[in-house]
């Protein structure tokens, strides 16, 4: 065991409270990009610091990095002075080395697994979803650019991909007034155009990976709604606050009676609240973060991902 | 015309030219008669209710062949003559791409980012309270303005 194992170990235990307290704050609604981006730094970190502290607790101590230590460990293992060992003691501490260091790369191979999962499950179901527009969905001169599909609920959202589209329903083209749906059409091209749903790949994947851990949730709530409100901020700098206001207002208060018996699912769970948060936001806006609580913030999410990375690669 | 066919097949490798919203704009027209008709139909009754009279039987057949392989159309043989018919009707179609978009079916993480979603009945309530509210504020507005 290396002390730098002791150390990812400490680091990575820390980014579990970490998360709460920030999915907690106040203050990412006042920069919604700055959050995210610290979000990020957050979920490599933790990834980093478990998968180093397992594989460390297995490799070698002295003078070489967790990397090495376990590269050496695992070299040792293969070339079977383990078995020739005299002291079923030291043996013994070595099984255990080599579970630990086992653990780590499973570990280490699950989160790269349910990351391309996640990724084959969106991907699938655009493609289903592109494939039904096409035969379903119709152009409409009130909503220029966008598909409009015959159902009555109020709903608005996007495809985002190569062929990305933007899917109005008729029962939102119907609710909605011409400044509004402009404001709505706004919001949905700034989410196709910064790639808003690679922000939030991972935080799915970690939700479909870990449903029954509160803090994956929170995380994905709160990355999904701060991304909601960087879409928000885009739109406002196309159409009036108000517009995108009312429009939020009316979708959110038609979606409510559609909800099927009142259970809310998962998805549903960690939506809960988030459109009067968006909507108060819009029309009672706070001050943008001062530039050095920004930089601050940048710092913050450099060292969340270079502290691990560091540990994990040197030699300590 | 049979060159016509093989270049709407071609296209699915080609990428992304007009010959891919040209069958496109096939597939949903064939669609579209499938929908509308109660009974099964054979090739050359879906190229009768076409809008566009001029294609070619063979090209019919190979768009209702693709829908057939993609699920949306069955077939069955009367005779000599292969019948289709659409699988599922054109509103269980948009109830599937709305419930999909509303993550209330199996994959509930499509990532396709919704505009605006209350979930419980307690927030639809609020939300509409406070539009109320809001519309109050700017007729009482306009009502001092006057």
């Amino acid at each position: 065991m290396t002390p730098a194992a002791l150390i990812l170990a400490v680091f990575a235990a820390a980014c579990i409270p970490a998360g709460s307290a920030l999915a907690a704050a106040r203050w990412p609604r006042r920069s919604p990009a700055a959050a995210i981006v610290l979000w990020q730094a957050l979920g490599l970190g933790w990834g980093l610091a478990t998968v180093g502290a397992l594989a460390g607790f297995g490799a070698a101590g002295g003078a070489s990095g967790v990397a090495r230590g376990a590269f050496m460990l695992a070299s040792k293992a293969l070339s079977g002075r383990a078995a020739t060992g005299t002291r079923r003691l030291l043996a013994g501490i070595l099984g255990l080395r080599l579970l630990a260091l086992a653990a780590g790369v499973v570990l280490l191979l699950l989160l790269c697994w349910i990351l391309v999962a996640a990724f084959a499950a969106v991907v699938c179901a655009r493609r289903r979803q592109q494939i039904l527009l096409s035969l379903l969905a119709h152009g409409d001169p009130k909503v220029p650019g966008a598909l409009v599909v015959d159902h009555p609920s109020a709903t608005a959202y996007c495809v985002p991909g190569l062929r990305s589209k933007i899917v109005i329903s008729a029962g939102a083209l119907d609710l909605l007034d011409q400044a509004e749906l402009a404001a709505v059409l706004a919001h949905e091209r700034a989410h196709l155009r910064e790639r808003h749903d690679l922000v939030l790949l991972p935080f799915t994947a970690l939700l479909r990976a870990f449903r029954w851990s509160a803090v994956a949730r929170e995380a994905y709530a709160a990355v999904a709604l701060l991304v909601e409100m960087l879409a928000d901020d885009r739109a406002l700098r196309h159409r009036p606050a108000r517009e995108l206001a009312t429009a939020l207002l009316r979708v959110g208060a038609a979606g409510g009676a559609q909800a099927p018996n009142g259970a809310l699912s998962a998805a549903d769970w960690v939506a809960d609240g988030q459109v009067a948060a968006r909507v108060s936001r819009l029309l009672r806006p706070a001050p943008r973060l001062p530039v050095a609580a920004v930089a601050l913030i940048a710092v913050v999410a450099v060292a969340t991902v270079a502290i691990p990375a560091a540990f994990l690669t040197l030699p300590f | 015309m049979r060159t016509k066919v093989q270049t709407l097949l071609n296209a699915d490798s080609a990428g992304y030219s007009n010959d891919v919203n040209r069958l496109g704009e096939l597939e949903r027209a064939i669609m579209d008669v499938l929908w509308e008709s109660p009974e099964p139909l054979t090739v050359r009754q879906v190229s009768g209710r076409l809008t566009e009279r001029d294609l070619a039987h063979t090209t019919v057949m190979t768009v209702l062949d693709r829908l057939a392989k993609k699920g949306f159309a069955r077939r069955d043989r009367n005779g000599r003559a292969w019948r289709y018919h659409a699988a599922a009707t054109r509103e269980a179609y948009v109830t599937e791409l709305m419930l999909s978009a509303l993550e209330q079916t199996g994959d509930r993480h499509a990532a396709l980012a919704r505009f605006a979603r209350s979930v419980s009945e307690t927030e639809a309530t609020a939300l509409r309270r406070a539009l109320e509210a809001l519309g109050r504020g700017k007729d009482g507005l306009r009502a001092t303005g006057e």
